[in-house]
């Protein structure tokens, strides 16, 4: 992930100032008016943009090389193969995996977390276990996990969270008990923005003899990291956050925990014999690839990856501090504006806000109106709008493509809207 | 910002029939889980027709003005009459372009209305 000042591309100035000008030239979306007026795309926690290389790779891709991987002997086949295969490598080595059959591609973060849920779950959680999870949870890393224990007879449990959106981890020893096999959790809140302390929650979990899952989805296309480094079991991700196309995820999974256990869905390409009354299963990543898989969204997202890798993540991940410091900044006097969560050091490159009397709804179709694209509503996660006793919020997340001007013209916005709706 | 005419931030800010009755006949408890708006509504019938109404609940603007509009048309209307509105009657009273994202917010208090006219509440019991 460290590039050496040789390989640095023009897009980096000097250090980690991006010349954003010209990453915006290369995703042709943020050129379309919305309503008369220039496109503010601030909703890139629920999908980022696509650069032209991803783009570009997909089409190549159909145009040139289309053909259904690891079955043909002809030319297309295995060019077709080794490109989707190449892209997993590059997503191995853009998060630090030991090797790429450890990047089980899936069809988005959902799905490498059902995974989970109903492979290793199912094999491993029996009556009486506990698995831990926090309130912060998206619900894609939460429901799974009350079906298995509906199931199973499992319990769940939850590590609290302050007023300001951080985790109660002074409650981890109490939480984490001799019956908890797993310690789910996210690494970045996709409504509070908080940035969990990864390392730190996983020595705990290790500690006490519990496997970590790391929903990453808000962190991988943000930040750097490394599987390794953090010492993790398993992380989700979904490729459509990071400049990648929509139906693309990734599980990432330590190759011992994943040869262990079962496969997920039966089909082609996941077995190596099949007989009428039996099969027997293919080795890693295709244990859990079966039938015809996303080859053209995985190339995609190999594309998105090397354009990311181009940038820089520690780039990306300055920009955006940057970008949420400073709307963090001009937000918090607005008055009846309410951010949630913790203040901008503690968080990732978004803001989630409740304005006075005026519903997040209204908020976002005022901001609509002015061409700018935020998200309403409670994010997936309904428990933790609860917890606050709110029932929704509205959210502007950043990427590495935004600008302060784009904060501005937001700030401008709903200043317009608190006056309009008497706030 | 001319989705909101000014006729619906009135009633989004000072909504009609907001709270509750002494004796509802029916009470009905609706929500849109895409955004967390709930609405309760509380009829009182008398002779097959709407007497008074109420509703209490959190929303946004649209479906706040809906139900403060909607429950000013239903009083003195008969429950036959009611049993055969559309969402053409709330559109009208709102009168604004509803897009397809919002049209759930516009049409939850008739969801409301029309479910507990037909009988699918269950009768409050006197409280």
């Amino acid at each position: 992930m460290i590039q050496t000042e040789a390989t640095l591309p023009a897009i980096r100035r000097n250090g980690l100032e991006l010349d954003v000008e010209r990453i915006r030239a290369d995703f042709p979306i943020l050129q379309r008016q919305i309503r008369g007026k220039p496109l503010v795309y601030l909703d890139n926690a629920a999908t980022s943009q696509k650069p032209l290389a991803v783009l570009d790779a997909m089409e190549r891709y159909y145009r040139e090389t289309n053909a259904n991987v690891h079955r043909g002997v002809h030319t297309l086949s295995e060019e077709a193969t080794a490109q989707y295969e190449a892209a997993r490598g590059k997503v191995a080595a853009f998060i630090g995996a030991c090797c790429p059959k450890e990047v089980i591609w899936t069809r988005n973060a959902t799905e490498a977390l059902n995974l989970v849920a109903y492979s290793w779950g199912r094999a491993n959680i029996k009556r009486g276990d506990r698995i831990l999870l926090t309130e912060m949870e998206h619900h894609s890393n939460l429901v799974p996990w009350q079906i298995l224990a509906a199931e199973s007879g499992a319990e769940l449990d939850f590590v609290p969270m302050t007023d300001d959106g951080l985790l109660r981890l002074d409650h981890l020893d109490r939480l984490l008990t001799p019956r908890t096999k797993l310690f789910a959790f996210t690494a970045a809140s996709n409504v509070l923005g908080t940035l969990n302390p990864v390392k730190e929650m996983t020595a705990a979990a290790h500690k006490a003899g519990a496997l970590v899952l790391v929903d990453a989805c808000q962190a991988v296309p943000h930040m750097p990291v490394d599987v390794q480094d953090l010492d993790i079991d398993f992380m989700a991700f979904s490729g459509h956050k990071m400049l990648g196309p929509t139906s693309i995820g990734v599980l990432w999974g330590r190759r011992e925990l994943l040869n262990a256990m079962p496969p997920f869905m039966g089909g082609g390409d996941m077995i190596r014999e099949v007989h009428l009354r039996e099969s027997r299963w293919n080795e890693l990543p295709w244990k859990f690839e079966a039938g015809t898989p996303a080859i053209a969204e995985a190339i995609g997202l190999g594309a998105a990856v090397d354009y990311l890798q181009e940038v820089g993540m520690d780039a990306v991940h300055a920009v955006e501090r940057e970008l949420t410091g400073y709307a963090y900044e001009r937000m918090a006097p607005i008055e009846g504006l309410k951010i949630l969560g913790p203040g901008p050091e503690k968080r990732g490159g978004l803001i989630s806000f409740v304005l006075g009397g005026a519903h997040p709804h209204d908020i976002a179709a005022a901001l609509d109106s002015m061409g700018i694209a935020i998200r309403a509503g409670h994010h997936c996660a309904q428990p933790l709008h609860e917890c606050y006793g709110i029932p929704a919020s509205a959210r502007a997340s950043f990427y590495l493509y935004n600008t302060k001007a784009e904060v501005d013209a937001l700030i401008a916005g709903l200043q317009k809207i608190a006056e309009y709706f008497g706030v | 910002m001319d989705l909101y005419a000014e006729e619906i931030l009135d009633h989004y800010k000072n909504p009609r029939h907001f709270g509750h009755l002494e004796h509802p006949t029916l009470t009905y408890h609706d929500s849109n889980p895409f955004c967390g708006d709930e609405i309760t509504l509380e009829l009182k019938i008398e002779d097959n027709k709407i007497v008074d109404a109420a509703f209490s609940g959190h929303g946004c603007a649209i479906s706040r003005a809906a139900a403060s509009m909607m429950i000013d048309e239903i009083i003195g209307k008969p429950l036959s009459e009611l049993k055969e509105w559309t969402k053409d009657e709330i559109l009208d009273l709102l009168g604004i372009e509803v897009g397809p994202v919002r049209m759930k917010c516009a049409l939850l208090p008739l969801k409301a209305m029309k479910v507990a006219v037909w009988g699918l509440a269950d009768e409050t019991e006197e409280r």
